[in-house]
């Protein structure tokens, strides 16, 4: 397709890629000098530096420790979703009757569900049992959403993975559950791991459902800063989001990694 | 044996999500009394606040989906054109806001684009405007930001498709007298099609459930369904009414996912993020 534009029209392409692209990347590259505004209102750039914002946050109760509930409960999300994830994976790819595929629908709803309703739904069930505020509640709510993710990429990485060796595996003698741990595992970790980065990203990112079940003790920082963006902007919010703003750059940069050598990354 | 495997999740499914969901719909049929009715969803119809919201959310959605359309079209089909290394850069710009929360992004938006905020700033200094322009709180700024956080879920399936596409069937088509816009049309768009397709359902529906952008962005103006239905539950606690809306919205979301599954699978529709 190269050669088939005229320079001129590639460049003017390019431009507009370029503003397209600026328009992308700009909202995250404000973030951060605004974390280190000595400005109490959203001034940008800011009229001087300072870090009262961090030292805000790590020093009031409501802000750290929301974030720590936050860290944990992604976590716990990862360390419950991958297993369930890759198991269902497993059991979708290799089955052969109609009703995987049916399983694999079901495990994929949570994406097209808008949260709003799920929110509800949950906080109603949540507050008939009795179990509202409890971190463990919060923890199964988060692997809900984090399932299908882990899902379709252990999908994908068993597609690109020859599944006879497995066969040969058990027919020299090794268990089912053998031949998957020392075989098949070793070759799609790579998916699993962008799996579990999605999961534990899907889990810390998460606003609406936390709006309505992460109460009391077990609030976490999203719904923090949620509050504080509609009602009065307090600025750590800056603080808090260029913490998150490098983890996910770490994270996204890992995915890429593992996505070159694997071929299982977005 | 095999189906097994897939029981722990499909268990958290069901309690998480189908039983919910059973419960709202159950929730929907039951008045104030506790009798059965099917008065929540005829005051749907009388309401005519939420027939507005309704109409506001699904107008919304749809220039989001537009622009959305058409941006990352444009920005897709310049990345194939780009040498490769630049590919890889834009490709890791595109990824970089996808990775940040949403919430970062909205705050971001907010510092951008309020009244003395730097596109503002830039706007009147550069004399295009002579007063600031009103970009947020309100319907601009809830479609800037919904677009921002929707447009690598177009860049990423077209690109992909884009890039599967043979360069000669374009030359042969030139070199057999067919004019630039035809075959761009014939030849190019029709390829990228399926996935041009795929792009726009996945952003229309996923932007008919935006909550937190129109609520910050939103300044309060913007009333989508979406906070329609956590107002009623959180400030009114009208949970016949919610319920009847979010069943309601719940059906028409996989209605029409039901339709595009017909063509294409949920999975590959997702395939941007995974």
């Amino acid at each position: 397709m190269q050669q088939l534009i005229s320079l001129r029209s590639r460049i003017a392409l390019y431009a507009v890629a370029f503003l397209i692209l600026l328009f992308l990347v700009l909202p995250v590259l404000v973030v951060m000098p605004m974390a280190f505004s000595s400005s109490r209102y959203l001034d940008f750039p800011p009229p001087d530096w300072s870090l009262r914002w961090f030292e805000r946050f790590f020093t009031k109760p409501d802000w750290y420790e929301s974030m720590l509930v936050s860290l944990k409960l992604a976590l716990a999300t990862v360390l419950i979703s991958t297993p369930i994830g890759i198991a269902a994976a497993y059991a979708v790819h290799n089955g052969e009757h109609r009703l995987f595929r049916w399983i694999r629908n079901a495990l994929l709803l949570p994406l097209v569900v808008p949260h709003v309703i799920l929110a509800i739904g949950i906080f109603y069930i949540y507050v008939r049992i009795g179990w509202l505020g409890d971190f463990a509640s919060l923890v199964l709510a988060h692997t809900m959403l984090a399932v299908p993710f882990v899902v379709t990429t252990g999908l994908s990485g068993l597609r690109s993975f020859d599944m006879n060796q497995e066969m040969v595996a058990r027919s020299l003698g090794c268990s089912r559950p053998g031949a998957f741990l020392r075989v098949t595992l070793p070759q799609i970790k790579g998916s699993v791991l962008s799996g579990m980065l999605f999961a534990f990203v899907t889990s810390l990112d998460e606003v609406v459902l936390g709006l309505f079940i992460a109460v009391g003790y077990n609030t976490t920082v999203t719904k923090v800063m949620f509050g504080s963006l509609r009602d009065e902007i307090d600025p750590t919010v800056a603080a808090v989001s260029s913490l998150l703003v490098i983890g996910s750059l770490m994270i996204a940069v890992f995915t890429m990694m593992i996505g070159r050598g694997t071929k299982a990354g977005s | 044996m095999l189906a097994l495997l897939s029981l722990p999740a499909l268990a958290v499914m069901a309690a998480l999500l189908f039983v919910p969901v059973a419960w709202l719909v159950a929730l929907s049929f039951i008045d104030e009394h506790g009798s059965v009715t099917i008065a929540n969803y005829s005051r749907l119809l009388a309401d005519g606040s939420l027939f507005k919201s309704m109409t506001l959310t699904v107008q919304l959605a749809l220039v989001v989906t537009l622009i959305c359309a058409v941006v990352g079209y444009t920005l897709a089909y310049a990345i194939t054109l780009m040498p490769r290394w630049l590919q890889t850069i834009s490709l890791a710009l595109v990824a970089l806001p996808f990775w940040t929360s949403a919430l970062v992004r909205t705050y971001a938006w907010l510092v951008l684009l309020q009244r003395k905020g730097v596109i503002n700033k830039i706007l009147v200094g550069s004399d295009l405007v002579s007063e600031p322009l009103h970009l947020v709180h309100n319907l601009v700024g809830t479609m800037i930001g919904m677009v921002h956080i929707m447009l690598p879920f177009m860049v990423f399936p077209l690109y992909a498709a884009m890039q599967r596409i043979d360069a000669d069937l374009m030359r042969a088509s030139l070199g057999l007298g067919a004019s630039v816009f035809y075959t761009f049309r014939r030849v190019y768009l029709s390829q990228s099609l399926p996935s041009l397709a795929a792009g726009i359902i996945l952003v229309f529906v996923l932007s008919l459930g935006f909550y937190i952008t129109p609520a910050i962005l939103g300044g309060g103006r913007v009333m989508v369904i979406a906070m329609i239905i956590e107002r009623d539950v959180n400030l009114h606690l009208n949970w016949g009414p919610a319920s009847a809306i979010a069943v309601l919205f719940l059906l028409s979301v996989l209605g029409l996912f039901a339709i595009v599954g017909r063509f294409l699978s949920v999975e590959r529709i997702f395939q941007g993020r995974a």
